[in-house]
């Protein structure tokens, strides 16, 4: 083993059918280092992890951590648990009815009775070390996401782990959350614990990191010093090629609005059940635009007012200057309206069905309950789309939830551009996918919006909505608070008006 | 190298086999089938004889089973959609065969318990019933999809008052039929040997199949059963999909019903189609769908359904006490259960995969 390594993965192989995920990959954490993972869905990280966890047993290779000479065998996540190795997913494990010591200690308990009194101090102990601000007698579901995450640390943390892993811990946190997670991993790493970190945006990379692990299609391409290696290597790396100049894509997006003709959606006074103010919107022939604001400003509630997809409270709503009523979201598709969904695995996949009927399936419903496709109709449709889209799956036939996030994104999109919709709603379609696919979808709403569909693109990610949206609603606390177009289109501007306050 | 694709090839087919779900009601009926050609192939004479109306009549086992399996196939096609939408079991199909039943006899009857002559045609006594059958899966499929109550508890509540209804329906009197042709639809139509039941089952399971065919039913009750959320964001009424899919048990119930009425041309309120939930319910198991509802097979229902009707019969033949025969029956089923088990069937193709890579290393080493 390398001097004050804690933990060496060598030669690990791991293949599942028709697949192999991972090829002779080595991957080695030293004490006190924060450990970035990094690769495009599919590159094998997930899988690399999950080995390590004893979610999947390898096929070959050794694991050694600090502490013992031989190899050691993870078959269970208890026996990765054993070993010192805890794991922090981006959904929450922790059980959210039960209190925050409960869920700290659950699992551990030595003996048959337990001193809750004792066991809440203790845990008062571990989290104010650990500066996270919460009660111990507090019950888990009533903390923020990023507590609850904290939470699980504090939980590992205790377990005296060695090896800390955080499976895209940031994605669903705001900035302040993420830089309160930042200062605790850097108390961790103070501690001499080894954070594994995977995460899909770069900046925290370069902000908390001090390697880089790179794999690319189930092999290792490299481990680089963070000072050694530039974002543009890093990505290129990461694809395995140049990348595209990505200042290419913006092109004249305003060249392809109508503006002419009544805008394709004209909402008045929308309101839903999901705690926003009553907001106006319109959208023309062949414009992109978005909502932005922080997480929670109300961008998601927004679309999916317009859609139907919460209970609706009133408003009006005029296509192509007719009235129209759209209460649920079948009304918004007969109407030309497509929604891709913000939760990818809770409200957009139907994980057991294949690629072919998750993609037909809006169609299908659109075109009605008596009048199901051929199956020869169904699957000249996957092919198509599945060529277009360059969807990586083993076949038509693949159930959705084998296939890698980006992925099953993929075949989402092209669930609704199947649809042929007028208007395209695209909610966080970026999100949790790889460099390669965000760059083909920014060009495809592109392309999409030339041929006079009207998209609205939402994305955590301001530069990413910079480079598509010719005009950004901006929201803050369930209300609109501006529009930027032209000029305006600029981070400083966006800031200053999601922050609020006068220049 | 062309033998190693060829063997590798016929490895994916048997692997294909394996892991389809029909594979589990076949071998379960095979096995079935070679313990009853040991212990006693007489099991499967089949003798054509007359009945005392001098019609013939082909009886045995094997007739036996398709005339009493023919029942719980028809409920299993209903019971597959309602696990498949709803993720639950409907326990209250007993009782709502028996409400069914009773219905056929009141309209059949009228006020009096043994006219001469029926009061109604068949067919709008059989009609009667599917609309009261409907309305019952209606109830719980109201309690199902709108209030959110687990299937097994929304269905309890007619499970316990289904038989009294029945009885109510009657006024607790137990009406006979004297009329001939009633009897053909749990018997045998003059001058074809084979039980009608049998017959009925075939035109549900290509009614069903049509439907299937031609409509979305089967698309749309899996996707609100794989994911409710996604499916109502892609148009469907989940609550509605899973509404339906009780009612259609509704039918399914009201022709069972007639089958078993039509038996015996009256009707006993408390033993009528007796635990025939249970068996619907392992049907539907056995066919290897998941219980938790998603993607389903009724055709591995409908033969889950007869292996069912097959063991129960066998055990008869063992004369197992009536009394005894769940537990024999349970026994059974645990075992095919398990072993059908996917946790089960990942090891066994694991050690499989060991011995043929340990064989092909001897043979390479050799």
């Amino acid at each position: 083993m390398r001097e004050n390594a804690v933990l060496e993965m060598r030669n690990i192989c791991k293949s599942f059918p028709g697949v192999k995920a991972l090829q002779n990959v080595d991957f080695t954490l030293c004490e006190g280092e924060v450990h970035a993972l990094m690769g495009e869905n599919g590159a094998g990280k997930s899988t690399l992890i999950k080995v390590l966890t004893g979610v999947y047993t390898k096929d070959s290779g050794q694991v050694y951590i600090k502490g013992s000479d031989k190899a050691v065998n993870i078959k269970s996540p208890q026996d990765a648990q054993k070993s010192g190795i805890s794991t922090v997913y981006q959904e929450i494990t922790l059980c959210p009815n039960l209190t925050v010591a409960e869920n700290i200690y659950i699992g551990r308990e030595k003996g048959m009775l337990l001193n809750w009194k004792k066991r809440n101090a203790e845990a008062e102990k571990v989290l104010s070390s650990l500066g996270i601000n919460v009660k111990p007698t507090q019950q888990l579901a009533s903390c923020s996401i990023a507590v609850q995450q904290m939470v699980a640390i504090a939980r590992a943390v205790d377990m005296e782990c060695k090896v800390l892993i955080l499976d895209e811990p940031t994605s669903s946190l705001d900035e302040s959350e993420v830089a309160k997670l930042f200062t605790l991993m850097r108390q961790l790493k103070a501690r001499g614990v080894g954070i594994i970190f995977v995460t899909h945006f770069l900046d925290q990379v370069y902000e908390i990191c001090d390697k880089i692990t790179v794999l690319r299609d189930g092999t290792l391409v490299g481990e680089y010093e963070i000072s050694e290696l530039p974002r543009v290597q890093l990505v290129s790396k990461m694809l395995g090629k140049e990348l595209d100049d990505m200042s290419d894509i913006k092109g004249d997006s305003t060249a392809s609005i109508d503006m002419e003709s009544a805008p394709v959606f004209e909402g008045e006074g929308l309101v839903s059940d999901q705690g926003i103010k009553p907001f106006d919107f319109h959208i023309r022939k062949g414009e992109v635009n978005g909502f932005t604001g922080l997480l929670g400003s109300g961008r998601s509630e927004c679309v999916r007012t317009i859609f139907g997809a919460d209970r609706i409270l009133g408003g009006k709503v005029k296509m192509n200057g007719k009235s129209v009523k759209i209460t649920k979201p079948i009304d918004a598709m007969k109407n030309g309206i497509a929604y891709l969904s913000e939760d990818r695995k809770r409200d957009g996949i139907v994980g057991d069905l294949s690629v072919r009927e998750n993609i037909i399936l809006a169609l299908q419903v659109k075109k009605g309950f008596f009048k199901p496709f051929t199956k020869a109709q169904a699957n000249k449709f996957a092919e198509e789309y599945i060529k277009l889209l360059d969807i990586k799956t083993a076949s038509a036939n693949t159930p959705i939830k084998s296939l890698s996030g980006g992925n099953q994104q993929k075949v989402l999109i092209a669930r609704w551009l199947l649809t042929h919709p007028e208007y395209l709603i695209l909610d966080e379609p970026t999100r949790g996918i790889d460099v390669g696919t965000k760059i083909d979808i920014q060009k495809l709403v592109l392309k999409l919006a030339s041929e006079g569909m009207s998209v609205t693109f939402i994305s955590s990610e301001t530069d990413e909505m910079l480079r598509t949206c010719s005009r950004l609603v901006v929201m803050r606390d369930g209300k609109v608070v501006g529009e930027l177009s032209g000029e305006d289109l600029t981070q400083n501007k966006i800031m200053s008006t999601i922050a609020g306050g006068e220049e | 190298m062309s033998t190693k694709a060829q063997k590798s090839s016929a490895l994916d087919i048997l692997k294909k086999i394996l892991s389809n779900q029909i594979f589990i009601p076949i071998s379960a009926l095979l096995i079935l089938t070679i313990v009853n050609l040991i212990v006693d192939p007489s099991f499967f004479e089949i003798s054509l004889g007359y009945s005392s109306d001098g019609n013939p009549v082909l009886s045995g086992y094997l007739m036996t089973i398709i005339d009493y399996g023919s029942e719980l196939a028809i409920l299993a096609i209903g019971m597959t959609l309602v696990t498949a939408a709803s993720g639950g079991q409907d326990i209250s199909v007993g009782a709502a065969i028996a409400i069914a039943g009773s219905v056929i006899l009141r309209v059949l009857c009228g006020t009096e318990t043994s006219p001469e002559t029926i009061q109604a045609p068949i067919i709008v006594a059989f009609l009667v019933s599917v609309l009261v059958a409907m309305a019952f899966g209606a109830f719980n499929g109201v309690l199902v999809a709108y209030f959110r109550i687990q299937p097994m508890v929304a269905t309890l509540i007619l499970f316990t008052a289904g038989r009294s209804i029945a009885a109510w329906i009657n006024n607790n009197q137990l009406p006979i039929v004297n009329d001939e042709t009633f009897t053909y639809f749990g018997g045998f139509i003059p001058g074809i040997p084979i039980p009608t039941p049998f017959f009925i089952a075939i035109a549900c399971i290509i009614v069903t199949a049509l439907v299937l065919k031609f409509t979305n039913l089967g698309l749309y009750v899996q996707s609100v059963g794989i994911n409710e959320q996604s499916s109502r964001l892609n148009g469907l009424n989940p609550k509605f999909i899973k509404f339906i899919t009780f009612v259609i048990l509704g039918i399914c119930v009201a022709v069972a019903g007639l089958i078993k009425v039509s038996r015996l041309s009256t009707i006993n309120y408390s033993v009528i189609a007796k635990d025939i939930e249970m068996d619907a319910i392992l049907a539907v198991a056995l066919g290897g769908n998941v219980l938790s509802g998603g993607k389903f097979s009724i055709t591995s229902s409908i033969l889950g359904a007869y292996v069912i009707q097959f063991l129960t019969t066998t055990l008869y033949k063992f004369e197992v006490q009536s009394a005894a025969l769940s537990a024999y029956k349970a026994i059974v089923v645990i075992i095919l259960v398990v072993i059908s088990a996917p946790v089960v069937r990942e090891k066994a193709s694991a050690i499989w995969k060991k011995l043929v890579n340990k064989k092909a290393a001897a043979k390479q080493a050799g």
